[in-house]
């Protein structure tokens, strides 16, 4: 048993197209590490310099969010199913027209 | 009180319905867990977002920035489009909806059918499209209002104002609310309100996972958050994807008859794994969740019929919520 991590499209460069990959740890922390050293790359679109959750990137642990179960301190284990997800808000498309109209991209 | 001035004053004031038979057992002798759902469909325009319209326009008013004769430009998927149309109608105002084209048909014949008028904007180039065709929109008409609904603290206060209050009269007993997550507004709005008036609450938000289409074009770097969105406010938050909330939706009508959108699936999927976990705790809970729509809406998505992958074939590359 492993834990089952979904990869979003536009991460996929990292994991050779690959949409289901499959990694190891007690934390999340431990478990993106785990998925850097055989994805290069991944870690750095999902931290931040300073070592945070970068602010438009949701984990989610059997669909809960992991900010709100310790962010990367949040625990996994071996049958776990862990999801990337970009951050959108509801009305996906049309939060970027607002946004644009005010000036926010 | 069922008498009112206008249609306007009809808003808010949504029955409270309990869920015997979804709601799940417990061991004798244990506390009750108990499942609720407010009925947002019973709004003048048919959803949760008559609230928020009718409180951002009445601001707008009364801050100056909306004037007689105005247009109003709003970039929707829908249900705030319409609650818009109806609330400019009334009040005099002429809307626009810049909305991405792969929403369904009953939504955008609706806010025609309310005066409304639309501009699409392609949803297979995603959101660079979106904001291309917004900027141009922007450009050509500066004197176009926009009350942007992501981040208008108004939004967020007609829960304060009014679902909230509603929430704690109709279940002064509440443990848990639980509501989707899009603006955020109802979450906002009605979480803080209940955080002051209940000890212990929880504040559970159920987040849309779409299908792999909406996302795919999607570069992380452009994401957004929007700004009313305030995390401490949540206890929790779950993503629920398209199969579970179709699966949920069906089950409310064919257990309780109540007939609602796909995103109220995503909610009672929320809210039935707080009930159940309350229930392996041994712990009292009236959990009250949020229906924002009714499903008539979404019926020519075809994902009422046929199997759970069918439905999900039909909703990939769609905002249902």
């Amino acid at each position: 048993m492993a834990i089952e991590v979904r990869v979003p499209t536009i991460l996929r460069t990292y994991t050779g197209g690959a949409k289901i990959v499959e990694g190891s740890g007690d934390t999340l922390t431990e478990l993106i590490d785990d998925l850097d050293a055989k994805h290069s790359g991944l870690k750095g679109r999902l931290i931040t310099p300073e070592g945070g959750l970068h602010r438009f990137v949701n984990i989610y642990v059997n669909d809960e969010d992991v900010r709100f179960l310790g962010a990367l301190d949040a625990k996994v284990k071996d049958g776990d199913s862990v999801t990337i997800l970009p951050a959108v808000a509801g009305g996906a498309l049309g939060f970027a027209a607002a946004a644009a109209l005010l000036g926010g991209l | 009180m069922a008498r009112y001035e206008s249609l306007l004053d009809a808003c808010g004031g949504t029955p409270l319905v309990g869920l015997p038979r979804l709601s799940p057992a417990v061991p004798e002798g244990a506390p009750p867990v108990r499942l609720w759902a407010k009925l947002e469909d019973r709004n003048p325009t048919g959803s949760i977002k008559d609230r928020a319209a009718l409180f951002m326009v009445r601001e707008a008013e009364e801050s100056g920035h909306l004037r007689p004769g105005d247009t109003i430009l709003e970039p929707t998927s829908g249900n705030t489009g319409i609650a818009l149309a109806m609330v400019a109608k009334l009040r005099g105002y002429r809307l626009v909806c810049v909305m991405p084209e792969n929403v369904s048909a009953e939504r955008t014949q609706l806010l025609r059918m309310y005066g409304a008028e639309i501009i699409f904007s392609p949803a297979a180039g995603g959101s660079n499209q979106a904001v291309a065709t917004a900027k141009q929109i922007a450009a050509e008409h500066p004197d176009w209002k926009m009350l942007f609904q992501y981040g208008n603290p108004a939004n967020a206060r007609a829960h304060y104002e009014t679902t909230g209050p509603e929430l704690l009269h109709d279940l002064p007993t509440i443990t848990h609310f639980v509501a989707g997550l899009g603006t955020t507004g109802t979450l906002m709005g009605t979480g803080r309100f209940l955080r002051e008036k209940v000890d212990g609450i929880q504040i559970i938000a159920a987040e849309p996972r779409y299908g792999e289409l909406v996302y795919g074009l999607r570069n992380i770097d452009e994401g957004y958050v929007p700004e009313l969105y305030d995390a401490s406010v949540l206890t929790r938050r779950f993503s629920v994807g398209t199969r579970d909330a179709v699966l949920r939706t069906r089950q409310l009508i064919e257990v309780e008859g109540i007939f609602a959108g796909f995103s109220t699936g995503a909610v009672l999927h929320a809210a039935l794994a707080v009930a159940h976990e309350a229930v392996r705790a041994g712990n009292r809970a009236d959990v009250a969740f949020v229906v924002p729509d009714a499903g008539w809406k979404y019926l020519s998505t075809g994902a009422y019929g046929g199997t759970l992958n069918e439905a999900e074939e039909a909703l990939e590359g769609q905002l249902w919520a």
